[in-house]
């Protein structure tokens, strides 16, 4: 977990410090289009002559941006419909139930491409279009997670001291619940650097001219032969980005579940 | 005067997939103020669900008929606003396992100042502590437990805390639900000396749920019994003890072990299943003295002997 924490740290890093590290602008021909990696060009320049280093260390700040706008309007829409759902239940509860069943459905790149083609580009569009994706798995989670907390003697404790409702679920079963949401929240993530990449592979999502790992693939991606590096080191970022934020969901899911956590024990004392 | 609480054909079924559960039928009972009222009888006969039904707690699928009156006002008409302030103020309620009715994730200190705030707002934290302190002396615990999590406290201690918290508003009915079940021998007798303090000390009516007849012996004033979701036999409680008139209350009483031929007693059988609708009366299949009519005729309940005493039995 803490390598993917150092990872994920570094990346950001390097989105914000883009002004400074980055040897070149992102957007000018620097040199010749294609030149192989190595002197001032430590990954190349891709086919319009842009430095690929450049491009790339940039190009975090999209994908980053988007995830965390992304994933916070999802938990922000999901969470609160899942403890509503899960606490209250009856009829409201399936309606709900069924609606996010349906959306969870879909392939979540189709869904997204859905999404940012009816609303149109500009990052805030493409974070709400991925949004829209993840939306069901918070729901599902908290719903299911609330729905057994609701059993608990305590909330039919508190009810019967007279807490109204709308306590009973931001004080006693609101902070049961919350250990989920890390978990989800970076494996949500990681899973959302995936679909962003889709999309502005496909064109879908950004205006032109910004830097973007997705982008850039689907740039250079037919000229692979004659420049890899243009179509691999933007590549390698999405996987390396993708592993460490899977690393830190697997590394929260092991603390906060200690039933996993004793497992792992246990195979250790075996071996 | 009116009784503190009266409920009046009060019934209680589930809606389940098989059809509907009747677990409570028609039951009619009072409460005076100040004094305790023991229910007892088998698990699953519909005591906790009338416990709960008095608070309207009841889950989705209950459906609730007959009314519930309370300082001469009837719960059952009233708004969920004012019934979920009356929770906790009025009528407040404790449980069977103490272990589990506390929040795990919150300290004792912000259990208190949640339920104050509840139902009053203006209370700063400053002012419930303080009250808190006050209460948790009352139930004789120190007030450096508010610190704690519920986790480093024994089941003792959290039945006293619950209590407690029961007691913030002064409520004049406490409803107390197998209060000592999970709790042992020693503990049980120190948290029955200590409602029972409580009780006049508050002057607050108990209405105690209970399987334990020598509970209900020692501590309350009346008693109901109940089998099968209706009240078998109700009546002060020495009387009741002493010459108990409906066969399955004679069988309750049997079922405590004789030491000198080292046997115990139990009524044969075992309690009906409560789906669906039933004629007759509901003790039949276990009953020793049962007649032809018992079968086909719900028992009303009459008033028997010199002391009026409310028996459902076709034998008065």
């Amino acid at each position: 977990m803490w390598i993917g924490i150092a990872i994920v740290l570094a990346i950001i890093l390097m989105a914000m410090l883009a002004p400074f590290i980055a040897p070149f602008d992102p957007n000018t021909k620097v040199a010749n289009p294609e030149t192989a990696p190595g002197g001032p060009f430590l990954m190349g320049t891709d086919r319009s002559g842009q430095d690929v280093l450049s491009r790339i260390i940039w190009g975090a700040r999209v994908p980053l941006a988007i995830i965390a706008v992304a994933t916070t309007m999802s938990l922000v829409i999901g969470l609160p419909i899942g403890l509503l759902s899960g606490f209250v239940g009856g009829r409201l509860d399936r309606i709900l139930v069924l609606v996010m069943d349906s959306i969870y459905a879909f392939p979540g790149l189709l869904l997204a491409i859905v999404v940012a083609a009816i609303i149109g580009r500009g990052i805030l569009n493409i974070s709400f279009a991925i949004a829209v994706v993840y939306i069901p798995t918070y729901f599902r989670v908290i719903r299911n997670h609330v729905a057994s907390v609701k059993q608990e003697p305590y909330v039919e404790a508190a009810m019967a001291l007279g807490m109204p409702r709308r306590r009973v679920i931001g004080r006693y079963v609101l902070p049961n619940v919350a250990q989920s949401i890390p978990v989800i929240f970076s494996v949500n993530a990681a899973d959302s650097v995936l679909t962003e990449a889709g999309l502005t592979f496909l064109g879908l999502g950004l205006p032109p001219g910004i830097p973007d790992w997705g982008f850039d693939i689907s740039l250079n991606w037919q000229r692979f032969e004659a420049s890899w590096w243009a179509t691999f080191y933007p590549g390698l970022f999405i996987l390396i980005l993708t592993t460490a934020l899977t690393f830190v969901g697997e590394g929260l899911n092991d603390i906060l579940n200690p039933l996993l956590r004793k497992k792992e024990y246990k195979s250790v004392a075996e071996a | 005067m009116t009784s503190l609480l009266e409920t009046r054909g009060l019934s209680v079924s589930f809606e389940t997939p098989e059809g509907p559960v009747h677990a409570v039928k028609d039951v009619s009972l009072r409460i005076e103020r100040g004094t305790t009222l023991g229910l007892v009888g088998e698990s699953g006969c519909g005591k906790s669900t009338l416990g709960r039904a008095i608070l309207r707690l009841l889950p989705e699928n209950a459906r609730i008929s007959g009314s519930v009156i309370f300082n001469g006002q009837d719960l059952s008409t009233l708004p969920a606003k004012a019934m979920r302030d009356l929770r906790g103020r009025n009528i407040a309620m404790i449980f069977q396992d103490p272990m589990t009715r506390l929040d795990p994730l919150m300290k004792i200190r912000d259990h208190f100042i949640e339920t104050i705030r509840a139902h009053d707002p203006t209370v700063d934290v400053d002012g419930a502590v303080e009250r808190a302190k006050k209460v948790l002396a009352d139930v004789r615990v120190p007030s450096d437990r508010l610190g704690m999590y519920p986790h480093e406290l024994s089941g003792g201690m959290r039945q006293r805390i619950m209590i407690a918290l029961c007691l913030l508003f002064n409520p004049a009915l406490l409803i107390a639900d197998e209060p000592t079940t999970a709790l042992d021998v020693i503990l049980e007798a120190q948290i029955l000396q200590l409602l029972q303090s409580i009780m006049h000390e508050y002057n607050m009516a108990v209405l105690l749920i209970t399987h334990n007849l020598g509970l209900v012996a020692e501590f309350a004033d009346q008693v109901a019994v109940m089998y099968a979701g209706i009240i078998a036999e109700e009546g002060a409680t020495v009387p009741l003890f002493r010459e108990p008139r409906h066969p399955y209350t004679q069988g309750l009483l049997r079922s405590v072990i004789d030491l000198e031929t080292q046997t115990l007693y139990s009524v044969p059988g075992s309690p009906p299943n409560l789906l669906g609708e039933s004629i007759g009366c509901p003790f039949y299949a276990r009953c020793e003295k049962r007649m032809d009519v018992c079968k086909s005729v719900f028992p009303e309940i009459r008033l028997v002997g010199e002391d009026r005493r409310k028996v459902a039995c076709h034998l008065y």
